[in-house]
């Protein structure tokens, strides 16, 4: 049994960074663990995935549609995109952040204005996070992400001490207090 | 639990190939051997974690697996370099191969290792080094072994001595490339092996074999990779660094100078080593036969064995991972013991055109594409038509139906928007070429007209005015690029009079890539300090007399540069000089924000196409978090609604 979870956002973002902390809790809760992420010209203010698939043996890095158990967007309509990969009754989370793309303030398209009405109706089970805003409050916006990690590794079975390991290796020792406060919020966001 | 060989604390410590031990060690302050004492904590922790998991009731995978680590096949390929005892690397950054000079020269101290200024160069240098008794990589994207493919062709004549491969990764899907051209064509064509590793495993396992391979039978070896290898992390293990070879270059003219009389001898030589390689490849334990259901067996090399077995679990198949030459007798083996044979590999139908060949029956790309990557969702729809089964066609999500693009995009304060802003106001034809500066392309800048591939933006520049083309043309290359293939061509220009204006987009870095230092940084890959060679001169030296260099975030003067070139018939060069603010990760200046009070909503600032400055049609807004302080939408503003952020001071 493989179990997929794709993290979504903008270039930029730090959808990077919250793949590797949930690869990492994999790894340290014992499992096989592939990712595939996303480099190049892709990652220019462009929109940015990274798959994350663990279990017992894993084959493909890429997730088949309809198998990720959690989508996590770091950007409100970005969650809209890759509708396709979530598994029915699958968790998303979506950071409320707006980064409007350069092809709606040129006007060659138009930025939703009722993108939460939107992923309501799309996504029975939605966890729609002032990710940025908790993060501010904690003292970076930057450690959004982690926040959403929080949220996402709700619907994970994996030991929170795995996660907490999982963050402590990826984030500067300078920042783990943060973030660590930044997982928990969203561990424990409603 | 064994004590990990040393060389796995001092692996490269990019973020995201944290292995198992380090996550466990890092408050152990495990930064040298791991001893016992810390072994033992370690095994506590271990224990811990599957105490926790037991408690859950959820099953604990082996224990064995902690001794793995995650890391991308590009660090794999590097860790296979390593470990197969390479002393001598070379490589030109290409998405998606890059990562892997990234990662080999983490072991500077064993491994020399270079940013060549292009392929071809890093490939002579790799057979220098061979030659002479060294072990040898080159690295490359798949476009790049184009450039280097007139030194391959005849290094397979000419052989090895030390062990020779060259990385060469594919772009199925173009996430980052010009074009999809499948590598496994050249080894054909140079009539040398071919490896296709399916995971980070085999990209270190196969990296070796590689090595023993070239030397034993004296041929260059290409290692296949495609972005879901390079750029997919799997579990591996490490092993040790093999024994190196000693160097010392063995005069032999009949061997090394393939002029004709000795030439025609080589070539005799290629086609029995390619008949020992057939048979190699056929006991090798890079190919095998996994038999399971015998109704259906398929043929599948590289990722796309990860997206078959996924997609086809009860399926027989022949996994190669050597893909030339063919293993012929290993393939009638296997059509032999199944009722059915399909050819699952992604873009060309190589392997397909040669089974059937050989007269066995099979499908291939009647039913997958030649098109595009291969997924498991492709797959699916493959099996799906061999079923006979409906493709389910997934109904379009209203939702999502209108959702703005996000077309990757010139970053905010990236000092080459300056220049397309200045080109933004002559009609002119501009020959663009392969960086970020590709970005151009997009509106509202829209000034790229044209891009071929590296070094192209110079030389198309000069056909298409001497073609008569009734504009003024210009061509356009990033600093990186220039050193790569921009020089012959700027030589050319001055050579044969063109009236091209060529602008060189300096920003100091090869940025598109992830900034990789070049010949003009004043840097090496292994972080020496070198010579910076000068755009400038390099041009005047190739006979160009009107030389100018312009600083791109002056707009005013920028202007005014291009228009006095763009006027000028003689050929002329235009440096636009400034660092990529991503690189330098500092701000260009304060940042800006808009007055609404003063704003008309003119859209001359959104003409810039920057994505920090955000419109929903009535009102612009410069998004701080984005804002690089660049101050060009300072410059363009007529009403002076954009100002400096209080307390946004750089």
């Amino acid at each position: 049994m493989t179990t997929s979870v794709v993290i979504v956002g903008v270039g930029g973002q730090g959808v990077l960074l919250a793949s590797e902390i949930t690869a990492n809790a994999a790894i340290a809760a014992g499992h096989q663990v592939k990712t595939n992420e996303v480099h190049g010209m892709a990652q220019r203010g462009g929109s940015v995935i990274a798959q994350i698939r663990y279990g017992e043996e894993v084959l493909s890095p890429l997730v088949p549609e309809g198998e990720a158990v959690v989508l996590a967007s770091l950007e409100r309509i970005e969650a809209l995109r890759y509708s396709r990969l979530l598994a029915p009754g699958g968790l998303v989370v979506v950071s409320d952040q707006q980064i409007v793309p350069t092809t709606a303030s040129s006007g060659q398209a138009v930025y939703p204005t009722d993108a939460e009405e939107r992923l309501k109706r799309v996504y029975p089970k939605l966890l729609y996070l002032k990710a940025e805003e908790i993060a501010t409050r904690l003292g970076n916006p930057r450690a959004a992400n982690v926040v959403v990690v929080g949220a996402m590794s709700r619907a994970l079975e994996l030991p929170l001490e795995a996660w907490r390991e999982a963050v402590a290796s990826a984030v500067k020792k300078e920042h783990l207090d943060l973030n660590l406060k930044a997982f928990d919020e969203g561990r424990g966001a409603k | 639990m064994d004590c990990l060989p040393v060389d796995t604390v001092r692996q490269p410590t990019r973020n995201h190939i944290e292995t198992i031990e380090k996550i466990l060690c890092k408050r152990l302050h495990a930064i040298g051997p791991i001893s016992g004492e810390r072994s033992a904590c370690i095994s506590a922790r271990m224990r811990r974690l599957k105490a926790n998991r037991l408690g859950a009731g959820i099953p604990v995978p082996k224990m064995e697996v902690h001794l793995k680590k995650l890391i991308s096949g590009n660090e794999a390929f590097a860790r296979g370099a390593y470990e197969a005892g390479v002393t001598v690397a070379s490589g030109y950054p290409g998405t998606p191969s890059t990562e892997i000079m990234e990662a080999l020269v983490h072991y500077k101290d064993e491994v020399y290792c270079e940013w060549s200024p292009n392929e071809k160069v890093a490939l002579e240098v790799g057979a220098g080094a061979s030659l002479a008794g060294a072990r040898a990589l080159v690295t490359m994207k798949h476009v790049g072994l184009n450039v280097a493919a007139d030194p391959l062709m005849t290094l397979s004549y000419i052989g090895v001595e030390g062990g020779f491969v060259v990385c060469v990764a594919d772009d199925p899907g173009q996430h980052s490339s010009q074009n999809e051209q499948d590598t496994r064509h050249y080894a054909r064509l140079a009539k040398i092996p071919i490896f296709e590793p399916a995971d980070s495993q085999e990209a270190i396992d196969f990296m070796k074999l590689a090595f023993d391979v070239s030397e034993k039978y004296r041929t260059p070896v290409i290692m296949r990779s495609t972005t879901r290898v390079s750029h997919s992390s799997s579990m591996v293990e490490f092993g040790k660094r093999a024994m190196l070879r000693n160097v010392a270059f063995v005069k032999n003219p009949p061997r090394y100078v393939p002029i004709p009389i000795w030439g025609r001898k080589m070539r005799v030589e290629v086609e029995q080593r390619l008949t020992d390689l057939a048979e190699a490849a056929c006991v090798s334990k890079a190919n095998r036969i996994e038999y399971r259901d015998r109704s259906l067996g398929i043929v599948t090399c590289g990722i796309a064995y990860q997206y078959t077995r996924e997609v086809f679990p009860e399926a027989s198949i022949l996994k190669i991972g050597w893909g030339y030459p063919f293993p012929d007798r290993l393939i009638r083996e296997f059509a032999a013991g199944v009722d059915k044979v399909l050819i699952v590999e992604e873009l060309d139908d190589i392997m397909e055109e040669h089974i059937r060949a050989m007269g066995i029956a099979c499908e291939g790309k009647s039913v997958v594409s030649p098109i595009g990557e291969l997924s498991p969702d492709r797959l699916r729809e493959t099996r799906a038509r061999m079923e006979g089964r409906e493709i389910p066609v997934a109904e379009p999500l209203a939702e999502a139906a209108d959702l703005p693009g996000r077309p990757p995009v010139l970053c905010p304060g990236c000092p080459h928007r300056g220049v397309f802003y200045g080109l933004t106001k002559h009609d002119v034809v501009v020959t663009g070429d392969i960086g970020c500066y590709s970005l151009g392309v997009f509106p509202p800048l829209s000034r790229q007209d044209v891009i071929l591939c590296m070094g192209g933006g110079v030389t198309l520049a000069h056909g298409m005015d001497k073609a008569g083309e009734g504009r003024k043309v210009v061509g356009m290359v990033g600093d990186s690029t220039f050193f790569h293939s921009g020089i012959t061509g700027l030589l050319n220009v001055a050579y044969n009079k063109s009236a091209a204006t060529i602008i060189v987009v300096d920003n100091r870095t090869t940025a598109m890539t992830g900034h990789q230092d070049h010949p003009g940084t004043g840097r090496t890959l292994m972080g020496e300090a070198t010579i910076e060679a000068s755009i400038e001169e390099i041009g005047r030296a190739c006979g160009i007399k009107r030389v100018v260099t312009v600083d791109p975030y002056d707009l005013g003067a920028t202007e005014k540069a291009l228009a006095a070139e763009i006027e000028s018939d003689e050929p002329s060069l235009v440096v636009s000089r400034a660092p990529c603010p991503l690189q330098t990760r500092t701000m260009v200046g304060p940042l800006h924000e808009i007055d609404q009070e003063a704003c008309v909503n003119c859209g001359r600032c959104l003409k810039l196409g920057c994505p920090a400055i955000e419109s929903d049609g009535d009102t612009v807004k410069i998004n701080s978090l984005l804002c690089a302080g660049c101050g060009m939408c300072f410059e363009v503003c007529k009403v002076g609604a954009v100002e400096v952020k209080e307390g946004g001071a750089a």
